[in-house]
């Protein structure tokens, strides 16, 4: 079944607290390589038939209405998934 | 008069909203999120708790609802309408006030009775206030951090539409300290604080005169029944 992912991360210039907790988790951990970590969010939708424009477009919209709220967050991108191998030839 | 408290999945407050304007003075009307129906209420209550549990963002898939067609449009046609935490949130996510709510600063949940100022006694929902009044209602929550662009937040700044601040502490890393803000009409009134858990003697936060004893959650309540009076 086709998927189309909507990833949204938290504004640049805004607080992550669950980044910044995570960050200090690696931190203890003794991994100082790492400067900054933020956290996003991932989604998966999956639908029947081919993922043309008008279906982007339609994701698209969504993505800015309701799977983010664009006062506190961004849409980073808008794809679709491969199939997996095997599946299709 | 009549006030509405809409009940989502996963509200916590709607009974003590419920209690708190009839101690007011006036009648609740239970409302369900999954009708298309105010049952002719003539004010609005979204109470707090941690409808659909936050997923997606706090408030946003309740922004959602069936009911929510309705309170978007009594919004906008003046019925004053009051978000409380969680509603504070909804009423973002549903675009009927300003900016956004994100997780406190600290990344911890907050549970304190925290003091306020009034700062725009002018709202549907804050008439009762005495300008820059102090007072001190409960504070609970997780998600309590006001955020707007720069450009937004100079906007309310400068039309008066921030309601009350934080005193003392700014206790989730609200910009300005902001604690609840309003629409440019003052019917909507969002706010992170609880002042239907300070409405009863008995109930409410310590003051210096006895413990529990803090009432000044009840002049929300009493504000909004005063306007209408005024209006009818």
């Amino acid at each position: 079944m086709p998927t189309i992912v909507v990833e949204v991360m938290p504004k640049a210039e805004l607080l992550d607290p669950q980044g910044k907790a995570v960050a200090g988790a690696l931190r203890r951990l003794g991994k100082t390589d790492f400067t900054g970590v933020r956290v996003g969010k991932r989604f998966e939708l999956s639908f029947d038939g081919p993922a043309d424009a008008a279906l982007l477009a339609e994701v698209q919209e969504l993505a800015d209405t309701v799977l983010c709220n664009t006062v506190i967050e961004d849409v980073t991108g808008i794809f679709v998934l491969e199939a997996a191998a095997g599946e299709t030839h | 008069m009549r006030i509405g408290v809409v009940t989502f999945p996963g509200s916590l407050d709607d009974r003590d909203a419920q209690r708190a304007i009839r101690l007011a003075g006036a009648e609740p009307v239970a409302l369900w999120h999954g009708e298309h129906d105010l049952h002719g209420v003539d004010a609005l209550v979204l109470p707090g708790g941690f409808s659909y549990g936050d997923y997606l963002r706090a408030g946003a898939i309740a922004s959602l609802s069936p009911i929510m067609a309705e309170v978007i449009d009594a919004a906008n046609k003046g019925m004053p309408v009051l978000g409380i935490c969680n509603g504070f949130q909804m009423l973002t996510e549903a675009h009927l006030l300003e900016g956004g709510l994100i997780r406190n600063e600290a990344g911890a949940f907050i549970c304190r009775d925290q003091r306020l100022r009034i700062e725009n006694n002018s709202t549907d929902w804050t008439g009762d206030f005495t300008a820059n009044q102090e007072i001190t209602i409960p504070l609970k929550n997780g998600e309590g951090g006001f955020i707007a662009s720069a450009d937004t937040l100079a906007r309310l700044e400068g039309e008066g539409r921030v309601i009350a601040r934080y005193l003392d502490v700014n206790p989730n890393g609200s910009l300005n300290d902001i604690a609840g803000v309003t629409n440019e009409r003052g019917n909507v009134v969002g706010l992170m604080p609880h002042p239907e858990h300070a409405v009863e003697p008995g109930f409410g936060p310590d003051t210096a005169a006895a413990m529990r004893s803090g009432v000044d959650g009840l002049a929300f309540f009493t504000s909004v029944i005063e306007r209408s009076l005024v209006n009818a």
